[in-house]
């Protein structure tokens, strides 16, 4: 038998941002949500208030998901303020409308950031995160197949901290929450991860000079250390690494002024 | 500045990575690095401006020996008040070109609802504290510097002080006993008794020290020296910090506002500075 408490439907009113499209002006435009399971995750919720929507011939919540598991970061929404909703270190997939009680108004919003457009409704474009990836967040190096254990000494320490870091999922809170649209938590979590493992040394400066580079150029903000980011983080990164990719950038601006050019005297291609 | 690019060669651009003083000054966490640096820089003037001023509730041989002493230096004052005004101009500028930026980064669309979540209120408050901060030094510059400002009290307009002991800087004499001197300690005294200066003297120095218990804090995340291993014990520290600086700098238009501080009391207690 299923749990009494389950069984006991709410209804809210959801104040959804509607835009139709990246140029369009956007507005807010209340819906009901009826019979709503306080088991239902938001998404769930959604789905059931978009079928209503259909059905009465109105064009339903445009709104991004993929695995709907936590782990890949396309939900997005500020859902009262915060990204991804009230609970701590979830994604809006992971959010339950238990969060809520009867006859609350929820105000849905994209994450709003000049260089996050609104494409529809609650879906932005977060393709400035690809770009800054695709800028120095990898190891130009084929990596091969796993190694042997233990081939590679890594301290546990080190290992857990870039495992940490590597826990971002790209879904772009942090810019959200920050006053500033700030990128600096998903940059320096990109850059923290590879930095503390041996494999991310060779390129470690040209990476943090590389991504900081195409951040600014992006129209991303700077920080301000109010930590808003971390707080709205599905996976709870640590701002330690902004302060870990500071560190790291101001030594690579000073190691890179003062490198040696190679004088591409012999062997290989100028 | 940092070199041109588009969105396939930005990794294989060198350009951008080999200018350091383009790096600080052309980039968020470089413009960032200026603020903490400028900032730890005019934090360690304004405690030994604080160390200084305290002496005001010592003889007056004290502050006036003090400020003779200071105006003495000569060519090393100046180097010390360009450092100093480049550190404040450096300040507001990377301030004011991070705040435009990050303001156009926001996007037109503000959010309908917006919570704060854990921001200090000190954090979100640096702009308007900053400002207050700024009308302040301005007043604070023409009050006891420039004496445009409460002219009539300015010691310039005050008779000259007579050092009654030497005054010795690591043991040496640097004003000795008999000197005319400026009468700073008369005009501090008669320049805060008016309760509208005194007030925004205090008021000031409130905002300021509001401005340094996030600015202090802060400055370590941007060198990059804080993390959670001792950022509590950061933090503790850094509102006694604060607190005490307040204390400090509250005390001595608070003393002249309530009468704790007057040139009669003075006239009193100069016996019992005697060495």
């Amino acid at each position: 038998m299923v749990a009494a408490s389950t069984l006991k439907t709410f209804s809210v009113t959801l104040r959804v941002w509607r835009q139709a499209g990246p140029a369009a002006t956007g507005a807010f435009v209340d819906y009901p949500a009826k019979d709503i399971s306080p088991d239902m995750s938001f998404l769930e919720m959604l789905d059931v208030v978009n079928d209503e929507l259909s059905a009465q011939g109105i064009e339903p919540i445009a709104f991004a998901h993929d695995c709907r598991e936590g782990i890949c970061g396309t939900c997005s929404c500020t859902i009262n303020g915060k990204p991804h909703g009230p609970g701590k270190g979830v994604a809006t997939c992971q959010t339950y409308m238990r969060s809520f009680s009867d006859a609350d108004t929820i105000v849905v919003e994209p994450f709003r950031a000049r260089a996050f457009p609104v494409v529809k409704d609650l879906v932005t474009d977060r393709s400035a995160f690809d770009k800054i990836q695709q800028s120095g967040g990898f190891i130009t190096a084929r990596a091969g197949s796993a190694p042997d254990a233990n081939a590679l000494p890594i301290p546990k320490g080190d290992a857990d901290l870039a495992m940490d870091a590597a826990q971002c999922i790209g879904c772009g809170a942090c810019v959200a929450a920050c006053k500033n649209a700030s990128a600096m938590l998903f940059v320096s979590a990109k850059v923290g991860h590879l930095g503390l493992l041996p494999q991310g040394q060779a390129e470690r400066d040209r990476r943090v000079l590389a991504m900081v580079n195409t951040m600014d150029t992006l129209g991303f903000g700077s920080c301000t250390n109010q930590y808003e980011c971390s707080a709205a983080c599905p996976k709870l990164i640590s701002h330690d690494f902004i302060a870990r990719m500071n560190r790291d950038y101001l030594t690579a601006s000073l190691r890179s002024a003062f490198k040696p050019a190679p004088a591409n005297t012999g062997g290989g291609a100028a | 500045m940092l070199g041109n690019h588009n969105d396939s060669s930005i990794y294989l651009t060198r350009a951008f990575s080999m200018n350091l003083v383009g790096n600080l000054f052309g980039s968020s966490i470089g413009r960032k690095i200026l603020m903490a640096v400028t900032g730890l820089a005019l934090i360690g003037f304004v405690i030994g401006h604080l160390v200084g001023n305290l002496q005001v509730f010592s003889h007056p041989d004290k502050l006036n020996g003090y400020a003779h002493f200071l105006q003495s230096l000569g060519p090393a004052l100046w180097v010390a008040r360009i450092g100093l005004l480049v550190c404040v101009g450096i300040h507001i500028w990377a301030a004011t070109v991070l705040t435009l930026e990050s303001k156009r980064a926001r996007g037109g669309q503000a959010y309908g609802v917006k919570t704060w979540i854990q921001a200090t209120l000190a954090s979100r408050y640096m702009r308007w504290t900053g400002y207050v901060v700024l009308a302040f030094i301005i007043y604070h510059l023409a009050h006891f510097t420039l004496g445009t400002a409460q002219g009539a009290t300015f010691k310039a307009a005050l008779p000259a002080y007579k050092m009654a002991h030497d005054y010795q800087v690591l043991g040496f004499t640097v004003v000795p006993a008999g000197t005319a001197v400026l009468d700073v300690y008369r005009m501090v005294i008669l320049g805060f008794q008016p309760p509208l200066v005194a007030s925004f003297y205090l008021l000031a120095v409130g905002l300021l020290s509001l401005h340094l218990l996030h600015g202090m804090d802060s400055l370590f995340q941007t060198l990059g020296w804080r993390n959670s291993r001792w950022s509590k014990s950061l933090r503790t520290v850094v509102i006694i910090a604060c607190l005490a600086y307040f204390a400090g700098n509250a005390a001595i238009p608070g003393a002249v506002l309530t009468g704790k501080l007057s040139l009669e009391s003075a006239a009193k207690s100069a016996p019992a500075a005697h060495h």
